[in-house]
């Protein structure tokens, strides 16, 4: 009887592993297109005001940032507690702005040019005055397309 | 006979992939900016005359915020929780009140004629006037345009504004155009 007695074990055959790597690859593929590397570094304190009208921004890469608000703890001994500008990575005066846009201009391709979008990050505490300075200085050098930069009410 | 080359063993690919995988991961930043779309007007040219413009004052509303964040909407006092139905009845007229502004019939494409405001927002501020603030009230004119935009769709195509097509939502954006003029910087602060 014992002839019939199977003694080889049954194991369950590996799922083959191969294409895990190709899986992997394509998940890497898909991270390294849609990240942006740029971090710039915050130098002023942002707590975005609040507005529930809010539109997406398109194109992120045709978008140059400016940043209004009071300088971080850190810093505050350097240059106070007022309301600064920072663009890119240091504070800059508003006549700056002018340089700062035709920078930023001529890094974009010729047809993306009129797209150009400037996203306004202002601190909730801002006063207007500096805004408005800020406003007319990107009126003088025609970077009309503007963005409020705000945040979704949290309820 | 050529000697065979051995196999490259491959089977840590996937785990150098990973670390690469993760490093993108925690790199990578997916939120996206938002705000309030807006467009500045030309700097007008110091050359050119100042000409009178004529636009008669009932088609413009001034909305002024001052260094208090006190508005004022029209010649009243209100705040900012009032803006909006303050706004959608002076874009929309209902009454036909000399004192609101007046409708041309204009005709727009792919839709035929029809009756649009000729009213205009002017947003004066303060230089004391808080980001806040200003931003409260952008907000609630937007919000007004917005939801006289959705009336509009509602009205003709049986649905909101963001759910049509990109040739319904350019007919409604002629029907309710968006006229917020934010004015030269001035200081209203004195009497």
């Amino acid at each position: 009887m014992s002839k019939f007695k199977q003694k080889e074990k049954r194991t369950v055959p590996n799922p083959p592993s191969g294409s895990l790597s190709d899986i992997v690859f394509m998940l890497l593929f898909f991270f390294m297109v849609t990240t942006t590397m740029r971090t710039e570094e915050s130098k002023v304190q942002v707590v975005l005001p609040e507005a529930s009208e809010i539109a997406k921004l398109e194109r992120k890469d045709l978008t140059s940032y400016i940043n209004i608000g009071t300088p971080i703890r850190s810093l505050q001994g350097q240059f106070g507690n007022d309301s600064r500008i920072q663009l890119n990575d240091s504070f800059k005066t508003v006549d700056e702005i002018r340089d700062f846009i035709a920078a930023e201009r001529d890094a974009l391709s010729e047809a993306d040019r009129s797209f150009m979008t400037v996203a306004i990050k202002a601190d909730e505490n801002t006063r207007m005055g500096i805004v408005t300075d800020v406003k007319q200085e990107l009126r003088k050098c025609s970077a009309l397309k503007i963005m409020y930069t705000a945040r979704k009410p949290s309820n | 006979m050529a000697k065979k080359t051995p196999e490259i063993n491959s089977s840590s690919t996937a785990d150098m992939a990973f670390i690469l995988l993760c490093f993108f991961l925690m790199t990578t930043t997916m939120d996206q900016d938002k705000g309030l779309q807006r467009r500045l007007p030309p700097m007008p040219d110091p050359n050119q005359k100042v000409e009178d413009q004529k636009v008669n004052r009932r088609n413009i509303i001034v909305v002024k915020i001052n260094s208090a964040d006190r508005l004022l909407a029209g010649s009243e006092p209100m705040d900012v929780s009032q803006l909006k139905d303050k706004i959608k009845e002076f874009l929309t007229n209902p009454t036909d009140d000399p004192n609101l502004p007046e409708k041309e019939e204009i005709e727009i494409d792919n839709f035929g004629p029809c009756m649009v405001s000729k009213g205009v927002i002017s947003l004066q501020n303060d230089r004391g006037t808080s980001y806040q603030a200003y931003m409260a009230v952008q907000n609630e004119l937007v919000k007004a345009v917005n939801e006289l935009r959705d009336d509009f769709a509602m009205a003709n195509y049986g649905k909101l504004y963001l759910k049509c097509n990109e040739e319904e939502q350019a007919v409604v954006r002629k029907a309710v155009p968006q006229n917020i003029s934010e004015a030269e910087p001035k200081d209203v602060s004195k009497k």
